[in-house]
């Protein structure tokens, strides 16, 4: 038998890392959710009781809902506002570096101050927004005080923060083009929108998957604010998987249970994200 | 033990307001009582984030310097407070020596791990000062756990009021309600929110909205559990209540309601928009405070009206305890006593940082006279004392149950069938409770 490789142990450290901050952790995970167990009382192994329970729980399944819609709306919002504005911002102006500075200001604020500056902004009687309609002419909203716009309100806000991210690796992506396709397109006379649909946005579409892939992970495991503006309300109105997982953990103390939960909520992530890696994949052909 | 409370309680008792002393009492007495003997300690101590922790650190040193023992406090905001001890105690290995602790939420949860040390048998040694019958029945019936076990000791307790807007009421010749059918009369008619102004406010929120229905569901002579132990949350009483709560949210108070809590209540209640607010009474200092209130002084601080079947004031607490993990329970009891001790009782109240728990305080003529707060406020905390309950069930899933209901609650005001939800809120909960009580 060879004798191993007298390198392998340096990546010994790493590995042991790994195994200690990320599988060890993991795997206890798993088993964990294999018990009914709230802090204070005898673990009792259940076997899969707790992924049968979350499997007709109505507020779990409503949870996987929420979480999908915001998701959504939170990915393909700030995907669509920040390739504009990347394309806004690519183009020479007086003070473009300043207003690309303001631009993304947002991105660097703390979400939990950001999330309590909106939750007054929302506020029905004393908030800015409701002011702000009012100069309008259109009578106050309830926003994230009503059930049925809770869900868009944090979606504002988090298109508010994050659209920004999106536009600088847009914007990245656009600086590092080839001119060749470009001057290519001119001669063959392409009209300005031909190029943008043709040849920019092809060509740019493997950054924008990179942002997607950002902005989901990011996106799906948004809590901060969240918490901070609607608990998750009225009623269950927004309540995510994140939201009903802290209460199952930290209200609760449910451990077995918030631990299925999260082994449910691990293989969304990493089916979502393998979805759009492979489109990702997919759209290299282009290059 | 060195003296008898029952006999001590009723001399008091006949006693009445007879007793009234001079001066805040010195906390620490002139008697043979060694405060000495734990002198070098170091003890750590837990406190909740609130006036009664921000008085307690405040005079901390002078604990330190009577004692010798050498004090580390925390305040920690009563979410994270919460989690903290359950964890900790959980762990066997708590942080700290002392904690407060919320009797509405924490009591059974710390009774079912035994968490806390039972102070009876420590009661044999205590200074003549520290007075134990000196506790209101009620205090110490918060402190007392079912099986006899005496694991902390009253600190405060926050009846629920009726906070409401004088000027509000004179303005269209209404008096105070008498009962729950004039609270909800009164909203109707000063109600008028095209001028801004709501005829009741109160939380919404899921979860902090449950005490409101419950003053109203114990006014309807609700229990939570029947004759049987059974859950009794969708009876005629909760159902009736429940409607009440809906209609005088929904109807007469602030749109967005349902995300209302205390704070948002509070704030609308100090711009004079609300005619009536129903809280807990240590929300009560902002109110008279002119660089936050709009309504100084035109404050009535009602007596919760009676109800159809009872009168009763939604009463929660909270109270401090030595952990029974820790390695130094001599000088946390001593640290225990003094927090609620005569003299800190005396300026909790001079500064209404809370309604204490003894009933010296109150006969305190100096702190009654540093009183922020008009003696109006002080007359009904102490008439709410005499018809305090419980606000929520002693149980130990009591986070479980302020979700479930909070919920139903909450999907009320936004149109869902009262009694449908009240049948699925108990349906949901019930196996909850069978699980952790059972």
């Amino acid at each position: 038998m060879r004798k191993p490789s007298p390198f392998l142990w340096f990546i010994l450290p790493a590995v042991l890392v790994v195994l200690a901050v990320i599988v060890f952790p993991w795997l206890f995970t798993l088993w964990m959710s294999l018990f009914d167990w709230k802090i204070g009382s005898k673990a009792v192994f259940a076997g899969l009781d707790n992924y049968v329970e979350l499997a007709g729980n109505r507020r779990f399944i409503e949870a996987v809902g929420h979480t999908l819609l915001f998701t959504a709306l939170a990915v393909i919002l700030p995907l669509v506002l920040g390739t504009a504005a990347a394309l806004v911002f690519h183009r020479q102006f007086a003070g473009r570096g300043f207003w690309r500075a303001a631009f993304v200001l947002p991105m660097m604020a703390t979400p939990v101050a950001i999330a309590l500056v909106w939750t007054m902004m929302f506020h029905p009687q004393q908030g800015v927004l409701n002011y702000l309609l009012s100069l309008l002419g259109i009578g106050p909203s309830e926003w994230v005080y009503s059930p049925r716009l809770a869900i868009l309100g944090l979606v504002m806000v988090d298109v508010w923060q994050w659209t920004p991210l999106v536009m600088l690796i847009a914007l990245g992506g656009l600086a590092s083009l080839p001119a060749d396709p470009f001057e290519a397109a001119l001669m063959e006379g392409a009209s300005r929108w031909q190029t943008l649909r043709h040849v920019t946005l092809p060509l740019l579409l493997p950054f924008i998957l990179v942002a997607a892939v950002v902005r989901l992970i990011d996106a799906l495991k948004t809590f901060d604010t969240i918490y901070v503006i609607t608990q998750g309300g009225p009623g269950t109105a927004s309540e995510t998987i994140n939201i009903y997982l802290y209460l199952q953990a930290f209200s609760f103390y449910q451990i077995g249970k918030a631990s299925a939960v999260v082994v449910v909520f691990f293989a969304l992530v990493v089916a979502l994200s393998g979805l759009l890696v492979w489109l990702r994949e997919r759209s290299k052909y282009y290059e | 033990m060195s003296h008898n409370p029952i006999a001590r309680r009723t001399i008091l008792q006949a006693a009445g307001g007879t007793l009234a002393t001079g001066a805040i009492p010195s906390a620490f007495a002139q008697s043979s009582f060694d405060w000495k003997r734990y002198a070098g300690t170091a003890l750590e101590v837990h406190l909740v984030k609130s006036p009664r922790g921000e008085l307690l650190q405040k005079y901390q040193k002078e604990f330190e310097d009577a004692t010798g023992i050498k004090v580390g406090a925390e305040q920690i905001p009563e979410q994270q407070s919460r989690q903290k001890a359950v964890i900790e105690f959980n762990s066997g290995k708590p942080s700290f020596d002392v904690i407060q602790l919320s009797y509405h939420v924490q009591k059974r949860q710390f009774a079912k791990g035994k968490w806390m040390e039972d102070l009876r048998p420590m009661f044999a040694a205590t200074p003549p000062e520290f007075d134990r019958a000196d506790f209101s029945p009620g205090g110490m019936f918060y402190a007392t756990q079912a099986d006899g076990r005496i694991d902390s000791l009253p600190l405060n307790l926050d009846p629920w009021v009726l906070y409401w807007n004088k000027d509000l009421f004179a303005a269209k010749g209404l008096a105070y309600p008498k009962n729950f059918a004039e609270i909800i009369d009164a909203a109707r008619k000063i109600h008028d929110p095209a001028n801004g102004i709501v005829g009741f406010v109160g939380r919404g929120l899921k979860n902090a909205n449950v005490p409101v229905w419950t003053s109203f569901f114990l006014g309807y002579g609700g229990s939570f559990f029947d004759a049987n132990g059974k859950l009794a949350t969708e009876t005629p009483a909760a159902v009736a209540s429940a409607t009440m709560y809906r209609d005088l949210l929904k109807n007469t108070g602030p749109a967005g309601i349902a995300g209302y809590n205390w704070n948002e209540a509070q704030s609308l209640f100090l711009q004079g928009k609300a005619a009536m607010w129903l809280d807990g009474s240590g929300f009560a200092p902002p109110l008279e405070d002119p660089t936050k209130s709009k309504i100084v002084g035109k404050v009535g601080y009602g007596l919760m009206p009676p109800g159809p079947a009872a009168q009763v004031s939604a009463t929660f607490g909270d109270g401090m305890g030595v952990s029974a993990f820790s390695t130094k329970k001599g000088a946390a009891f001593y640290y225990t006593m003094w927090a609620t001790g005569k003299a800190m009782q005396a300026r909790m109240l001079a500064t209404g940082s809370g309604a204490p728990v003894r009933i010296s305080a109150y006969r305190d003529k100096e702190a009654i006279a540093g009183l922020k707060l008009p003696v109006e406020w002080l007359t009904t905390v102490g008439e709410s004392m005499r018809i305090a309950k419980p606000g929520l069930p002693i149980i130990e899933p009591v986070t479980e149950f302020r979700d479930v209901f909070g919920i139903a609650l909450n999907n009320m005001l936004n149109g869902a069938d009262v009694a449908a939800e009240l049948k699925r809120a108990t349906a949901e909960f019930a196996p909850v409770l069978a699980k952790a009580e059972g």
